[in-house]
């Protein structure tokens, strides 16, 4: 077995470790477990936790269902607010959300287990295949989504449930959007990603049209003759570059499509990694990536973050996980160039940074040089994407209102291709939902609404 | 060191926690194992007269409900009194007595309400040596339709005769146990003292249906699809026996007949507070029942412990000393005045007591202030009523403050005034007396 062999390899592990490794984080909590955690809910009144969700689940009472033994009135509740519930409970940072704000805290340092209960009543209603809402009658309206990822899900569920007729446009041969491709494979085991959007989809109205990108193979302007409304949610697609010497390298590559492509592959020994990996950035990418390079076998690990631990953008949680897992969270180091040999990576030269006076980063003049054999980028995506004629923009991201009006008569836009709220499936989930509502009025009202930018 | 040797009635046992008369003394297996793990005594589970002994069902006998982490707070059960033939249980009963001379050991006793079966029963118990009989006049189920147990129990004439009986044929000390399910305890009591009883125990079970299975729509235990009222016992009859008791022992009529309180005794603190309210000792069930013998390590040293710290000596300085300060609501002071304060330090800001007090009560407790969550006493609508402080999850986070005479109460815009005063004399009340000059 090639368990040390350096270079990139694939089967590292036995099929065991493999197995293991990639088992569900979080299984489910059993009955008894959940009703324990459930007890710990004080049911606080105006509770925090429901205010630091960003789409306002009522978490007190959906607790409180589960403790009394509903637990599918509890994820209609739950499903009420946010019908990608289950993803969420799944990957939803909650140490910084909900669970961060709960008076639990105060008083013990440990809040309840939202996110864990919250995936006990969502499975359970998911598992028994029970549906909570019905279409209303065929409106006659159509509209065209854009992207089938947490956004474009929560937009086309609402929307079909108000009874107008949803195609979804997608790049991909898949749905899921980064549900699918985009999250540790140990956080949505057993194809989790799809089974939702087949959940989600059996309300009826909403069609699939896979292998379609925007600026390929339509324009915004085809959409918008076409269709009623138009809901874009196609995400971020590029990918920022590190703009070193050796970049382009055998062994250095997106982090994103290295996720990708463990979610795709079920056999995790065909997926070929480092012995020495290092990852750059401080994101949940970098973590995804790096804690999974560490899972499939690779001996040493090393995120390398141009900047201290509290600027990192993954979370302390995430944080901990990662070195948990064995992997070294290195900080003060930027990548200054790939070092080559044999045309595939060998090595990257780091340059030591701190802050200057005036509270930018700067480079200390002191380098360093770390062995590696493989290289992930993770320092993040970008808006990427053509064939939106006049949409208005604003720092790469497409400009909306509160309830994500775009510039365009009869456009909508949510999730990460926006510049409103932060890049969360849960916050894309809210979104999609708010402009569904949003088009559904305009649709009621028979007017126009005002647009966001005069 | 406190001393916490139990003498009741002139029954000496080295500590005041007894077993009572219920499935863990049903046999010497049982209760030699409690008298190892250290039980002052039991009460041994009741006997019936002589002949085939009783059948229990061959279903479930018990129910109950549970709190957090499926905690047992009640217990309800069916069985009857013992299913094994007389003299077996009178063999070692002597044989167990023998063994473990310094622990005490009561026969409870239930024969039909007849002069010749309690004639007849008496002898046989009194030759087993033990310190003494507790006629069980309390269980609610099944012995009860056969006109004994809480049917007596209801009827103080017949516990009066009965207890005659009982002195009458033997010498042993006759402690009366009695039953909740009455209307007003002290009658039972008062007929019990005037038959002679040496002392009274209580409470036995509370005649409950625990829950309802609403699949089957049976009550629980259920027995082949069918229910029938059990006995509730456990934590949650607390406080309706420590009541039952502070009325007998404050009731003029059977002030200093010595109790031994029973009914959820879980804790230490549980039977301080029995002793407190007037017990001269306790007998415990559902808690040996839910986590076996040794709890009675904790509660020998927690009241030992508490009874060194707070300066006791033995068990006389506690008995009782609560019984002073019940009284009648009509001679509570109503120029006592307290309001709610919470402490911000304290507080997680759960809003527990703003809901309570805005949707329940009386309005006096904020939720937002300058735009900031944040939860605190209006003095000038709080009541004082204590809901806050009972549903607010932190301990001593809300305090009830009095305040002091002089003070201005900004609910009334009076002042606190100094004196004592109750509700027959208040002018409300059409049935004032005339304060005397």
């Amino acid at each position: 077995m090639a368990r040390l062999g350096s270079g990139i390899e694939a089967g590292r592990l036995s099929p065991e470790e493999y197995a293991s490794n990639f088992s569900d984080l979080h299984p489910r909590l059993d009955r008894h477990e959940a009703l324990v955690a459930a007890d710990r809910c004080y049911f606080c009144y105006d509770a925090p936790c429901m205010a630091a969700c960003p789409t306002a689940i009522d978490i007190p009472l959906f607790i409180r269902q589960i403790s009394t033994g509903n637990p599918l009135g509890s994820a209609k509740t739950i499903f009420d607010q946010n019908i990608l519930g289950g993803m969420c409970a799944r990957v939803c940072p909650t140490e910084t959300l909900c669970e961060d704000v709960c008076v639990r805290n105060t008083a013990e340092d440990r809040p309840v287990e939202i996110g864990r209960l919250q995936r006990y009543a969502t499975d359970i209603a998911m598992d028994a295949g029970r549906q909570f809402y019905a279409r209303k009658p065929e409106s006659g309206k159509t509209i065209a989504v854009v992207g089938a990822g947490p956004a474009g899900l929560a937009a086309a569920h609402r929307l079909a449930l108000h009874g107008h007729s949803v195609t979804i446009l997608e790049a991909r041969e898949k749905p899921g959007g980064l549900n699918e491709y985009g999250i540790a494979t140990y956080k949505a085991v057993d194809e989790f990603a799809q089974r939702e959007v087949d959940y989600v989809t059996a309300i009826g109205g909403i069609t699939f049209d896979y292998g379609k990108a925007l600026g390929r193979d339509f324009s915004l302007s085809d959409l918008t003759g076409q269709y009623n409304a138009v809901f874009l949610g196609m995400g971020l697609a590029g990918v920022n570059g590190l703009g070193i010497e050796g970049e382009n390298l055998l062994g250095v590559d997106d982090a994103v499509d290295f996720i990708a492509a463990l979610r795709q592959t079920p056999d995790k020994g065909k997926i070929p990694i480092g012995r020495r990996v290092t990852v750059i950035g401080g994101g949940m990418t970098a973590i995804d990536a790096a804690i999974q390079a560490k899972l499939l076998g690779a001996e040493e690990v090393t995120i390398c973050y141009r900047r201290g631990k509290a600027s990192m953008n993954a979370s302390a949680y995430e944080q901990d996980l990662a070195t948990a897992n064995g992997v070294i969270i290195r900080h003060w180091l930027a990548p200054k160039s790939v070092i080559e040999r044999d045309g595939a990576v060998a090595g990257l030269e780091v340059a030591y940074t701190a802050l200057g006076d005036d509270g930018r980063l700067v480079m200390t003049g002191e380098t360093g040089m770390l062995a590696t054999d493989q290289i992930f980028k993770a320092i993040g995506q970008s808006f990427s994407a053509s064939g939106l004629g006049a949409l208005q923009f604003e720092r790469g991201k497409i400009v909306v209102d509160a309830t994500g009006h775009t510039s365009i008569e009869n456009v909508w836009a949510g999730g990460d291709c926006t510049g409103i709220g932060e890049d969360l499936t849960v916050a894309a989930v809210a979104q999609g939902r708010d402009a569904a509502e949003s088009i559904n009025r305009m649709f009621a009202a028979g007017a126009r609404p005002a647009t966001a930018v005069a | 060191m406190a001393d916490i040797r139990n003498n009741f009635v002139g029954i000496k046992s080295p500590n005041p926690f007894w077993l009572a008369s219920a499935p863990p003394t049903d046999k010497a297996y049982n209760v030699e194992r409690a008298f190892r793990a250290g039980w002052g005594g039991v009460v041994w589970k009741t006997l019936g007269e002589q002949g085939p002994p009783v059948v229990n069902v061959n279903g479930p006998r018990y129910g109950a409900i549970w709190g957090a982490d499926r905690r047992l707070l009640g217990l309800n059960n069916i069985e009857l009194i013992t299913d094994r033939d007389l003299y077996t249980n009178l063999r070692e009963m002597k044989e167990v007595k023998k063994n473990w001379p310094d622990r005490a050991i009561i026969a409870s006793i239930m024969v039909p309400c007849e002069e010749s079966a309690w004639k007849a029963i008496l002898p046989l118990v009194e030759e087993t040596e033990v310190d003494g009989i507790e006629l069980n006049f309390g269980c609610p189920h099944g012995m009860s339709e056969r006109g004994m147990g809480s049917a007596v129990g209801q009827v103080p004439e017949y516990i009066e005769m009965v207890v005659r009986w009982c002195k009458q044929y033997t010498r042993m000390p006759v402690i009366t146990k009695l039953t909740p399910n009455i209307t007003d305890i002290r009658h039972p009591a008062r007929a019990a003292k005037r038959g002679g009883t040496d002392a009274v125990s209580l409470i036995n079970t509370i005649s409950s249906i625990v829950s309802v299975d609403l699949d089957s729509f049976s009550p629980n235990p259920s027995v082949g699809g069918k229910g029938s009222h059990g006995g509730y016992c456990g934590p949650a009859v607390k406080p309706i026996a420590l009541n039952m008791v502070a009325e007998i022992a404050r009731d003029p009529e059977t002030f200093g007949l010595p109790i031994s309180g029973i009914g959820g005794v879980t804790t230490w603190r549980d039977a301080a507070e029995f002793l407190a309210l007037g017990a001269g000792n306790v007998q415990v069930c559902t808690a040996a029942m839910t986590y076996g013998f040794k709890i009675v390590q904790e509660m020998i040293s927690g009241l030992s412990d508490w009874m060194d710290a707070k300066g006791h000596q033995t068990l006389d300085d506690i008995t009782g000393r609560a019984v002073r300060n019940v009284t009648d609501w009509q001679y509570l002071n109503l120029n006592y005045i307290a309001k709610a304060h919470i402490d911000q330090d304290a507080c997680i800001k759960c809003g527990r007591c703003h809901i309570a007090c805005e949707d329940t009560s009386h309005q006096a407790i904020t939720s937002m202030v300058d735009g900031v969550r944040h939860f605190e006493v209006k003095e000038e609508d709080c009541v004082g009523c204590n809901l806050c402080v009972n549903v607010c999850p932190v301990e001593n986070c809300i305090t009830m403050d009095a305040l002091e005479p002089g003070d201005l109460d900004q609910r009334t815009g009076k002042i606190v005034d100094p004196n004592y005063a109750n509700w027959t004399t208040h002018p409300n009340n059409p049935m004032a007396r005339q304060a005397a000059e």
